[in-house]
């Protein structure tokens, strides 16, 4: 019996495309890094636990930037935490994705003004894939940025890095 | 337990070279206002006089007073030139239940406060972040390094009232 005869009888062969394949393998498995900065961190991990099970996406935290797929800048990042999380972006490998959590993150929140110690959106030092708004947003809100996140993972293609 | 002026009456009594003043006017509790460079000699006192055991600082908070002459650079931001900084100590006696409020003042552009850490220890991260926000000076610190603010923070302090923000860090822009 050779491997055509159980072609079909069998079923287990998959015939894809292997952008579809490896864009789908990506945007299923998404490992983010164990990484929080404020309260926004707290909503963070209170998707990651049970009630939220942010599991069920694929996601989890590895607790190294090595072997991270993304990472969630989750509260204030203030100019003493921007070098250092520029650092951990640098030390993950390609491809990365970061979702940006919060008013904070996004665009330096209620520290627009008066916050001399905060920089005004993580945009300014790492480039961001996903804006997620909110003070602090919701797991819901926070599950909506990385179902667009795997969206834009599925639109990849291996001729052309996108994100 | 002792109120702020038999407690100010002790101090003058042991220290009566010192210019020691009382703001009982405040609808806070009086402020015992002492000199900067004594400041230690009159924690230890308080510290280990029987009669007033304070041995738990509170709180040690750093103020600009803005008293200075007020003028505006060609931007039309305030800039500040003399006048003073203070500290306030707030201090409690946890065996005797009663509690005073320290002020020293010191000169705005050459700020320097005798250092409390060897008497109560909490002082040393107190004194830092008074450091880190306002500049003042602590003489005889063991360790007066910034503690919020990135060591390599150029030499301005966030806290002062004519505080301006750099225009970059490490090439990312601060402002808005």
């Amino acid at each position: 019996m050779g491997l055509l005869d159980k072609q079909f009888s069998d079923s287990n062969i998959v015939v894809a495309k292997v952008d579809d394949l490896i864009n789908w393998a990506r945007l299923s498995s998404i490992w983010q890094l164990g990484f929080g900065l404020a309260c926004c961190a707290i909503e963070m991990m209170a998707a990651s636990a049970s009630n939220y099970d942010f599991d069920r996406f694929g996601v989890m935290p590895r607790n190294t930037p090595r072997q991270a797929d993304a990472i969630i800048i989750s509260g204030t990042v203030t100019l003493k935490m921007a070098l250092r999380i520029k650092r951990l972006y640098e030390q993950m490998p390609d491809p990365k994705y970061i979702i940006s959590m919060g008013s904070c993150a996004n665009c330096g929140g209620p520290y627009w003004d008066h916050g001399y110690h905060v920089l005004k959106g993580v945009d300014r030092v790492i480039p961001v894939d996903v804006y997620v708004p909110g003070c602090p947003p919701r797991p819901e809100a926070l599950f909506e940025g990385l179902l667009k996140l795997q969206e834009k993972i599925r639109n990849e293609s291996l001729r052309k890095k996108s994100a | 337990m002792k109120n702020p002026e038999e407690i100010l009456e002790l101090i003058k009594f042991n220290f009566p070279d010192l210019e020691v003043t009382i703001d009982a006017s405040l609808p806070v509790e009086s402020i015992i206002s002492i000199d900067p460079l004594n400041i230690h000699l009159v924690a230890q006192f308080l510290k280990t006089n029987p009669e007033l055991m304070f041995d738990s600082l509170m709180s040690l908070s750093g103020v600009d007073d803005a008293n200075g002459e007020k003028t505006k650079d060609e931007e039309g931001t305030e800039i500040i030139t003399g006048g003073t900084l203070s500290v306030y100590y707030h201090l409690h006696s946890t065996s005797l239940k009663h509690k005073i409020t320290l002020k020293a003042s010191t000169n705005r552009e050459k700020p320097g406060i005798e250092s409390v850490e060897n008497i109560w220890k909490t002082a040393d991260w107190h004194e830092r972040e008074a450091y880190d926000m306002f500049g003042i000076i602590f003489l005889n610190h063991p360790d007066l390094r910034r503690i919020l603010m990135p060591y390599d923070w150029d030499e301005s302090y966030p806290l002062r009232k004519d505080y301006k923000n750099p225009e970059f860090y490490h090439g990312m822009k601060v402002p808005y």
